[in-house]
């Protein structure tokens, strides 16, 4: 009752559908959160703006009850602290402490370690504020960072990172084990952080959408349309069906690509290099079908402000449809090989285990939630055009351990290919592209879309003369990466690069 | 067991025949010559994520697949630096990688080559310079074959790879 109240006070939101945004106070700020976590709500994302504008704002996003609420605090004082999250959410945490690296805006929670920052500016800079600095910036030196230390005898470190064994994004692990036993994981990011948020607003807000694309090349459809979503709905451009459709096949196209390539990796982690061969051998089919309709076999710029930037002929439909023919027999005699093998089945059984209570606690989210009874999926909570009419199914398990991961891929592979069936049988006809014209200055708006990781969010906010204010892009991974800190605890050091394999979070999306 | 024996029976083998090297990708010359008589037919790379957005990762990931089949080249990835022959670096060199790339360019054993890959890689891409990016990975270490694209082709990848050693 109390988020129906909190919701119908709210105004609408321009962009993804059911979003609403509140501007409130101190108290509300707190009794928002409470009310969100005691009604079984979840925190999407928390965010900050510097002090060059009239205020300097705190901002959060909720979802509960196929509704979403934006509520931003104005923080006249920004040396006082903002109340804190972290009690009620704890993903919130680390969003509180990049805030304070980036736009200056502590909050009153213990932890004031840096999370985004590590040497390679003052802490007195803060990229969100202040103009890029003149001349040249400080030469990047090691800087120390305050690992919690596990004492008791026969208990020893292993670091790991920032440059890993095998193809892989940067990041240091550091475990605490006796024996070959993890007793404790603790992560830290921020090596691939690019200034990806003060980089757009340098960027005109019509071409925005090809640096969200790039937030984390793996989900580039999912962020550029979030993007698109944003600035469209600011923009009252109305979205050609044709378009809508052409991007939901760009999406579940990625999430197949996606799915293909963990699900081969994930055989190779638990030494079963055939999976790997085979999926890849998969992936590469899809790719080339995807370079055939759209021209790339990444689709880094098919979504663009106002519809898509190609059209798909019916020779690229076939095409696509030909393949996932090809595709679907071959997938599910290679479950069946998933299934029935002995050392496959043992690795992944148990390993890496959340449980949905572990799950609700932490917030954990998208494809990894699914697996652990967190049954939500933007496609069906929130849907924009044009899932109301696909309808599709939720994936879900209770398992929450790798093989829990790996059969959601599966179900999800199947369900995806059914919904790219669907789509190529009614693509509607007319133009897959609208002209957009540049949103006022100050008009807000933001893009909510279900990744193949889970839920993406951008919010954009438009300045003066077609610049962007502010675009903060939210990968689902910031709520994930700590939960993997918990699903390791008990597990042996070999079985990390299988369990985090299998959620597979993004470092770039989240580094920034 | 008789399921995965038919699996790899019925699929055969579909690895295609590789490209050539594309020499207009070299950026430094003078070293190729040396290494192709030390390094003979194999060589081994180390791959480098030195801040990229993943994407240039996934193509990477292909060419060890089964078409592509890198391996099969006689050539493949290693997981230290002391192994390698080849520094494979992607991304724009993030602040915060910088010291971690050069670290890892001083522990590869001469002769050594580096090739970036990606539009980000060769010229900082979208990111640029900025307080938290380098830009381009020769701002920070010398570079031999640069590869461009978002995220190239593993045909593009190979072409270049290939011109590196010269073969």
């Amino acid at each position: 009752m109390a988020l129906r109240s909190w919701i119908s006070r709210a105004a609408v939101l321009s962009g993804a559908p059911g979003l609403r945004a509140l501007d409130v106070s101190r108290e509300e700020w707190q009794r928002i959160s409470q009310d969100f976590a005691a009604a079984g709500g979840r925190l999407l994302a928390i965010w900050g703006s510097g002090a060059q504008y009239p205020d300097s704002v705190i901002c959060a996003a909720y979802l509960a009850d196929q509704a979403g609420l934006l509520v931003t605090l104005a923080l006249p004082d920004p040396d006082t602290p903002f109340p804190g999250l972290e009690g009620d959410f704890p993903a919130a945490a680390r969003m509180q402490r990049a805030v304070a690296d980036l736009s200056g805006l502590h909050c009153s929670d213990s932890d004031t370690r840096p999370w985004l920052r590590h040497s390679a500016w003052p802490p007195n800079y803060l990229p969100l504020r202040d103009l890029p600095p003149p001349g040249p910036t400080l030469e990047p030196v090691i800087d120390s960072y305050k690992f919690v230390r596990v004492e008791g005898e026969g208990v020893h470190e292993i670091p790991v990172g920032p440059i890993h064994a095998g193809t892989i994004e940067p990041g240091h692990f550091r475990f605490s084990v006796v024996g070959e036993k993890v007793l404790r994981l603790e992560e830290r990011l921020g090596y691939a952080h690019k200034g990806i948020e003060q980089r757009f607003t340098q960027l005109p807000i019509l071409e925005g959408h090809r640096l969200a694309a790039r937030v984390s090349g793996d989900s580039a459809v999912a962020f550029s349309w979030a993007y698109c979503q944003a600035l469209e709905g600011m923009a009252g451009t109305s979205l050609p069906p044709r378009a809508a459709w052409l991007r939901a096949l760009g999406l579940e196209l990625e999430r197949v690509a996606n799915h293909l390539g963990d699900l081969g990796a994930l055989g190779n982690d638990a030494g079963f290099a055939l999976g790997l061969a085979q999926f890849s051998r998969l992936k590469e089919y899809l790719l080339r079908a995807t370079h055939e309709a759209f021209g790339s076999r990444y689709l880094l710029d098919l979504v663009v402000p106002g519809g898509t930037s190609r059209d798909l002929s019916a020779d690229g439909a076939r095409g696509l449809a030909n393949c996932l023919q090809l595709l679907l027999p071959e997938v599910s005699r290679l479950r069946t090989i998933y299934d029935e093998h002995e050392g496959v089945r043992d690795r992944f059984t148990g390993a890496g285990a959340v449980t949905p209570e572990l799950a609700v606690r932490l917030g954990l989210t998208g494809l990894a939630g699914r697996a652990s009874a967190q049954a939500f999926d933007l496609r069906i909570d929130l849907p924009c055009e044009p899932y109301p009419a696909l309808a599709p199914a939720i994936c879900g398990r209770s398992e929450g351990d790798v093989a829990a991961r790996v059969a959601i891929r599966f179900d999800e592979l199947a369900e995806s290919c059914r919904l790219i069936y669907q789509l190529l049988g009614i693509l509607p006809p007319g133009p897959h592209r609208a002209t957009v014209c540049v949103p006022a200055e100050g008009s807000i708006g933001a893009g909510l879309i279900e990744g193949w990781r889970g839920p993406v969010m951008v919010v954009l906010e438009a300045g003066p003369d077609g610049t962007i204010h502010r675009c903060h892009p939210h990968d689902p991974s910031w709520q994930n990466w700590p939960v993997i800190e918990h699903a390791i605890i008990g597990n042996i050091v070999p079985d990390f690069p299988l369990i985090n394999k299998s959620f597979n979070l993004s470092y770039s999306g989240h580094d920034l | 067991m008789l399921k995965t024996l038919r699996q790899i029976a019925s699929v055969g083998i579909v690895t295609e025949p590789p490209p050539r090297a594309d020499a207009s990708l070299r950026v430094r010359e003078g070293l190729q010559e040396h290494l192709r008589a030390v390094l003979g037919r194999a060589l081994c790379i180390r791959h480098i994520d030195a801040g990229s957005c993943n994407g240039c990762e996934l193509e990477i990931h292909a060419l060890s697949n089964p078409i592509y089949n890198l391996e099969g080249l006689g050539i493949r990835f290693v997981a230290s630096p002391r192994h390698a022959d080849l520094l494979l670096v992607t991304g724009p060199v993030s602040k915060h990688m910088a010291i971690a790339l050069r670290r890892t360019y001083e522990a590869t054993p001469d002769p050594k080559l580096v090739v970036a890959l990606g539009d980000c890689g060769c010229t900082g891409g979208i990111f640029g310079e900025s307080y938290a990016s380098c830009g381009r990975v020769s701002n920070v270490i010398p570079v031999d074959v640069t590869i461009p694209g978002c995220p190239p082709t593993p045909t593009r990848i190979l072409e270049g790879i290939l011109a590196a050693i010269a073969r």
